[in-house]
């Protein structure tokens, strides 16, 4: 029935003399998001709306679904087609849509017409009038309510007639490529992916860096984070993921400092190596999944010590929430049932049973003078290694 | 050099077997259910395929079905024998070290209202005759045991089993996995008092996908799938006819030069467990090849707990080299699930994640054995060195 969208955003439009560059974003997003659907589609800029018209045969789930995926879209109204065949037929024709779209129709309703083309015979008002009229008399269980319907019928004459009522909510945020690119710390867990996704929602471009630890993590765990980048990158689009073996640092870090440290100077050299690629690659910051207080690594002191070894922006878009929501939105997002796969990643693998949770950072950088000798080394060797993986 | 010491969990399918399989498929596709000669043609493969394994296990061709592998087969003996059978009483035993196949299809039966005794062992792996007997009770109507344990490599002591079961109730179903066994010993149900035994095709250099299930001539059996009515009404759905043609073929093979080829397996086995000997902090569990049978230990599998090592960090450091193991369990950091088997042969609670499983096959070589000791030799200590601390 449906034979198009109406997409609607909500940020965009405030926006000044740069509106048209989201507007592009957001077309070129919605291009590309539907490459994936059955079927071909015009996206187009009409008098500042989007509208996306099916040129063939369609999947409307399918479509629908990928099309709430991409940011900067704050709602997707399916929209009817018709010619102008006089408004006798087109009275009919709504009443025939009101059939289709709400089988039950003890409802209420307003009728909001738009006159884009000047030259048809009915003005606006008499338009929501006798279409209001036409409506309560094919359908006497419906009632008009003109400040909170039900249903909010959109009649839109231009060259053809668009129907509209529904609203589909869609992600929001801002169109993915307008706010720069920036550098997520993914691991195999439940936090990193909702991070990116959390940060690509404002329109940033998202690369990623996977540090992997063989033979002590698996093949399986990373294929376990390439499959996190896959379903992520449905939202962000294709993702470079940096996978870095991490082996020889991290041996080398239990070797010559001290057990509960341990993690937070691994940290401290992730942190490190993903700024160290964020700058070869163009990002603006680096996004991680941390949450006050989640585990060790994580607290306010804790993270003192691993924020100050980089100078570009962390962000940290969780910082604020509890496990139960990031997990909520990990489930809304579909990365949840990977995340919880059981492999080990590699911060778990040699972590002391009470790892410092308030570490001086004085004490910190004086341990890491321990690795002087090699370290520079063991870090450039894990940069020339890295293996890139283009996920999309 | 890529070394496969894996192959209890499945084994490279022979080419010759692959051949035919492919001819099957490719050219004489037909369905053997169909009336014209195309039918007709691919009939006569699941005849040759029942005829085969009819020889090899001295039962005859009408005793055997062609399953989806395993795992159907252990599912439609048991589920199969106690819904037929359970009028006469709802009690069943099996041992605390089988297959899931066989324990999931239990705890599904024990939802239905039945009971079952699960048998323990010792602490290689074997069960005791006494517990079976003081299992059995009138309203015994099964019990399976397997024959080999996929994980250890215990040999249960079958024959004996079955000969003090029929004693002590004729009407006791016997039911044999013998995925791990087949292949490497002979097994022939009726000198052995098995009903039911159940095989699997890629265990033995056959493809994945097709298994077997002798089901004597006397035994009752209920169908768990429904349809077309083909093999008698036992098990439903078109042949797999390039599968039971690979897995005859493949049984076939090995029954060739089969003694040979035990003492060669044996011989690898007993080479690799001296080269561990001389290691430190490694326990082989099980049976050792050289004591007294006690119930014995399969010629192919070598469970092994190396000290200190984390086994799957020690599997991952030996695929870098090329060599492929098992881990003794699957376990991972967050959700420890130590194997069963290694838990109830009572293994020391420090060494149930740092156990692996070497398995071999007759495509394996000494040569791949001295390359695998020299690999523990060289990444053990490295693997010992760093460790969780306390």
């Amino acid at each position: 029935m449906f034979t198009a969208f109406l997409i609607k955003y909500a940020e965009i439009g405030i926006k000044g003399k740069n509106r048209y560059l989201f507007e592009d974003a957001l077309v070129h997003q919605i291009n590309h998001a539907l490459k994936k659907c059955e079927g071909k589609f015009f996206v187009h800029k009409t008098q500042g709306r989007i509208f996306v018209d099916a040129l063939t045969d369609f999947d409307y789930e399918e479509t629908v679904e990928q099309l709430k995926k991409v940011f900067g879209i704050s709602g997707i109204c399916p929209v009817v087609y018709v010619e102008d065949e006089g408004f006798e037929r087109l009275c009919e024709t709504v009443i025939q849509y009101l059939a289709d779209v709400y089988p039950d129709r003890n409802r209420t309703f307003k009728v909001q017409a738009r006159r884009a083309r000047k030259n048809y015979p009915k003005e606006s008002m008499e338009i929501n009038m006798d279409m209001g009229e036409a409506i309560l008399n094919a359908y006497p269980e419906m009632t008009v309510d003109v400040h909170h319907p039900d249903i909010l019928l959109n009649i839109e004459i231009r060259e053809k007639i668009y129907i509209y009522s529904e609203i589909i909510p869609g992600p929001g945020g801002m169109p993915v490529g307008t706010g720069g690119k920036a550098m997520l710390l993914l691991s195999g867990g439940i936090d990193s992916p909702v991070a990116g996704y959390m940060i690509a929602k404002r329109g940033v471009k998202i690369d990623a860096v996977y540090f992997h630890a063989p033979p002590y993590t698996s093949e399986r765990a990373k294929q376990k984070v390439v499959d996190l980048a896959r379903i992520v990158s449905a939202y962000t689009g294709p993702i470079y993921l940096h996978v870095i073996n991490f082996t020889d640092i991290q041996l080398y870090i239990h070797e010559k400092c001290p057990h509960e440290e341990l993690t937070i100077i691994m940290r401290r050299y992730m942190m490190r190596i993903a700024e160290h690629i964020a700058r070869e690659t163009d990002c603006l910051g680096l996004i991680t999944g941390e949450s006050i207080g989640q585990v060790a690594s994580q607290t306010m002191t804790s993270l003192v010590a691993t924020n100050e070894v980089c100078e570009l922006p962390v962000y940290r878009p969780l910082i604020g929430f509890d496990k139960q929501e990031i997990v909520e939105i990990s489930e809304k997002i579909g990365t949840f049932e990977t995340s919880i796969l059981p492999f080990e990643d590699c911060c778990t693998i040699f972590v002391a049973k009470h790892p410092v949770t308030k570490p001086n950072v004085k004490v910190i950088r004086r341990h890491e003078k321990n690795l002087e000798e090699q370290i520079d080394d063991l870090v450039k060797t894990a940069l020339e290694t890295e293996e890139l993986i283009i996920v999309e | 050099m890529e070394v496969y010491f894996d192959n209890s969990a499945t084994t490279q399918v022979l080419p010759e077997v692959a051949e035919q399989m492919m001819k099957i498929m490719c050219e004489d596709y037909g369905n053997p259910s169909s009336m014209h000669n195309k039918g007709l043609q691919a009939e006569n493969y699941i005849r040759y395929a029942r005829e085969t394994m009819a020889k090899l296990l001295k039962v005859t061709e009408k005793e055997l079905l062609f399953t989806s592998g395993g795992t159907e087969s252990d599912n439609l003996a048991i589920m199969g024998a106690a819904y037929a059978n359970a009028r006469r009483g709802k009690h069943l035993i099996t041992t605390q070290i089988e297959h899931p196949a066989v324990l999931q299809t239990m705890h599904h039966l024990e939802e239905q209202g039945f009971q079952v005794t699960y048998l323990p062992v010792n602490s290689f792996g074997v069960i005791r005759l006494e517990d079976l007997k003081r299992a059995m009770t009138p309203d015994t109507i099964l019990v399976s045991i397997m024959h080999t344990n996929n994980e250890i490599g215990a040999l249960e002591p079958i024959a004996e089993a079955g000969e003090l079961i029929k004693k002590m109730n004729p009407f006791t179903l016997f039911h044999v996995d013998a995925v791990q066994g087949f292949g490497k010993a002979k097994i022939y149900p009726k000198r052995m008092h098995i009903d039911m035994l159940s095989i699997s095709g890629h265990k033995i250099h056959g493809p994945k996908g097709v298994g077997l299930l002798y089901v004597g001539s006397n035994v009752k059996l209920q169908p768990i799938l429904f349809g077309g009515g083909q093999q008698g009404n036992l098990r439903s759905g078109t042949e797999n006819v390039p599968g039971a043609a690979g897995l005859a073929m493949a049984a076939e093979l090995l029954y060739k030069n089969f003694d040979a080829d035990i003492d060669y397996l044996y011989g690898l086995k007993k080479y690799f467990i001296e080269g561990l000997r001389e290691m430190e902090g490694v326990r082989i569990n099980g049976l050792l090849p050289d004591e007294p049978y006690g119930g014995g230990t399969a010629p192919h599998i070598v469970s092994v707990s190396f000290r200190g090592i984390r086994s799957e960090v020690l599997l991952h450091a030996l695929e870098e080299k090329g060599i492929y193991v098992s881990a003794g369990s699957a376990c991972s950091a967050k959700k420890p699930l130590p194997s069963a088997t290694l838990k109830a042969i009572g293994l020391d609670k420090s060494l149930l994640e740092s156990t692996l499983r070497f398995s071999f096959s007759i495509l394996n070589t000494r040569e791949e054995i001295d390359y695998t000791l020299k690999v523990l030799c060289d990444t053990m200590p490295v693997l010992r060195r760093y460790t969780r601390k306390a």
